[in-house]
């Protein structure tokens, strides 16, 4: 079992968006390990004859008919945002990489 | 009149049916007992006063006007806060979406509406259902009517509290892993996870798409067959949803005949690990059974050992992507928002803040398994032993019509107890996980108190998919037959608050 890196915890946390201070990137990295040596038991039985189930029901596409229904207005669908400009979401600057 | 608050749902429908109470004196009553016991259960997030008694004297009003009222009209009911509500705060447990106002009804929501159940409020949870304890909110613990020192079980410790608290009659659940079936055990109430798919999730705020199914919570076998028939059934807002007939559950609460019926012990679900109490009173409650004409007997499903491993893989993964719509964009906090920051930033800086210990770590977990590299060795082999359990299901449900366990290892741990070690948190999960990972239902029920320390434990009976009347017939059975020897509802002998 490879243990997790402050370095991958670190990346694991910028995939996820989450800015979390260094003390508490080192704790996630003890309590992931911990976890993951459990969990993995999972590959003692997991043999390649077996097929995966990903939902417990056997469904493909549900379809339903193309017709208009009712739904939220514009101002229904801003009241809870955080900030709004001219009728629409209003969010921080979003090229400052490329910039 | 307080003793209103002590009477089952269908008691209180009858009440306000007959004309003996009016649903607005039934809802003052409950909110009566909410302002005089919740400061010490903290059950409750929000109380809609206003609108409860509103639902109420609508409720009388059709009464009045002559218009037939349906079986569960007039009757309080506590919503866990995971389910929206229009226009009420809909926070999961979480700093994330403190404030927020749905401006739609989930659809338990508005079926509870349309049959006249009166709403009180939302009650505490884990945060994002994510935990057994409800010690994860971040609005803080619930606390078990049994013992203010002890959980109530999680994530719905909040509905199982108020139902135990007699703060309602009746409440409304979610079961990931087994948010509704643990505090049911652990309070000594009735809690079932429908069949994946019997109940709509369209405004259950999702943890693990795949896993999620809410239900009723009640004080008997009846009530919570009664709330199951008002909230199943198909929904075309649901693509999951399943477009047959709802099981049925209030018939098969009512015959309560186990006679002829063959019964499960599931051989791994049960000694080492377990309580002695919990034996104990598991293996009454099964000879029980017997006595009552069951034909119990031992079943093996060889690969319920690994079901916790799966869960704790593939609930991460799912929440993983679910919360990632948590972004501070639309909805909810924002955090960093002072012109000096990106999107990207600002999205960090927001969940990091708005995020509690349990739903980082779990989305930490959820983002490395599935991550170039480890997927197959853990998500895709965790998808293999999803597999395995379905197996072990219908094989046993070749052998008997029903199988049980007890529902959680343990009775009511104190607070704090487990709150530094996730691994023996997640534990508490062992027995109701299989279930969830199958898509089957499952009920708990109280079955006794664990001599040891005079607190509640609860069996476990689970069935095959869409055969959720079987868990009804088989614990209504059980259910009389305990009360006969007991004399007195298990939650008479709770402590008064």
């Amino acid at each position: 079992m490879p243990s997790i890196t402050p370095a991958e915890v670190a990346h694991l946390a910028r995939l996820a968006r989450l800015d979390l201070p260094p003390d508490h990137l080192a704790r996630l990295a003890g309590e992931l390990d911990v976890i993951l040596a459990s969990v993995a038991k999972v590959g003692e039985v997991a043999t390649a004859d077996i097929p995966p189930t990903s939902h417990p029901l056997p469904l493909t596409n549900v379809f339903r008919a193309d017709v208009v229904h009712a739904c939220l207005t514009p101002d229904e669908a801003l009241a809870a945002a955080p900030s709004v400009e001219a009728g629409r979401f209003r969010v921080p600057r979003i090229l400052d990489e490329e910039a | 009149m307080t003793g209103l608050t002590r009477r089952t749902a269908a008691d209180l429908a009858a009440v306000v049916a007959s004309g003996e109470a009016s649903a607005v004196e039934v809802t003052r009553a409950h909110l009566d007992r909410i302002a005089a016991v919740d400061a010490g259960v903290h059950a409750f997030l929000h109380v809609d006063a206003d609108g409860a008694l509103a639902a109420a004297a609508a409720v009388d009003a059709s009464r009045a006007a002559g218009v037939p009222l349906g079986p569960l009209a007039g009757v309080p009911l506590a919503l866990k806060d995971v389910l929206t509500m229009r226009g009420i705060p809909t926070t999961c447990g979480s700093r994330i979406l403190q404030g927020w106002r749905p401006p739609y009804d989930a659809t338990v929501t508005s079926r509870l509406k349309a049959a006249g159940v009166v709403i009180l409020g939302k009650t505490n949870m884990d945060e994002f259902a994510m935990g057994s304890s409800t010690e994860h909110s971040a609005y803080g613990p619930t606390h078990n009517p049994w013992d203010l020192d002890r959980i109530p079980g999680g994530s719905g410790g909040g509905s199982a509290a108020a139902i135990a608290a007699f703060e309602a009659p009746l409440a409304i659940g979610t079961d990931t892993g087994g948010s509704i079936r643990q505090p049911a055990a652990v309070t000594g109430t009735v809690g079932v996870k429908p069949t994946y798919g019997g109940v709509s999730r369209y405004g259950l705020v999702a943890l693990a798409s795949s896993l999620d199914q809410a239900g009723p919570c009640a004080r008997t076998v009846l009530d919570a067959a009664l709330l199951h028939a008002v909230i199943a059934g198909h929904d075309p807002l649901d693509s999951t949803s399943i477009d047959a007939p709802v099981p049925a559950v209030v018939e098969a609460a009512l015959t309560a005949d186990v006679r002829g019926m063959r019964v499960g012990v599931v051989r791994e679900l049960t000694g080492e690990g377990y309580q002695a109490g919990v034996q104990q009173r598991f293996d009454e409650a099964v000879a029980l059974l017997a006595g009552l004409g069951a034909d119990v007997v031992e079943v093996s499903c060889p690969h319920f050992p690994y079901a916790l491993a799966a869960y704790y893989l593939i609930l991460p993964s799912e929440a993983s992507s679910n919360l990632a719509k948590f972004d501070g964009m639309r909805f909810g906090l924002r955090a960093g928002d002072d012109g000096s920051h990106s999107v990207e930033e600002v999205m960090g800086l927001t969940r990091a803040e708005g995020f509690g210990d349990e739903v980082i770590r779990r989305i930490m977990l959820g983002t490395y398994a599935l991550s170039a590299g480890y997927y197959d060795a853990y998500y895709g082999s965790a998808q293999k032993v999803r597999t395995l359990i379905t197996r072990d299901f219908a094989a046993a449900f070749e052998q008997v019509d029903v199988l049980v366990s007890p529902t959680a290892p343990t009775t009511a741990f104190k607070l704090g107890e487990k709150l530094d070690d996730p691994l023996a948190m997640y534990l508490n999960d062992i027995a109701t996980i299989p279930a969830n990972l199958a898509g089957t239902p499952g009920m708990s029920l109280p079955v006794g108190l664990a001599p040891q320390d005079g607190l509640p434990v609860g069996l476990q009976i689970m069935a095959p998919v869409m055969a959720d009347d079987r868990l009804y017939r088989v614990g209504a059975a059980l259910e009389a037959a305990l009360l006969s020897r007991w004399g007195a509802p298990i939650l008479e002998g709770a402590p008064v608050l």
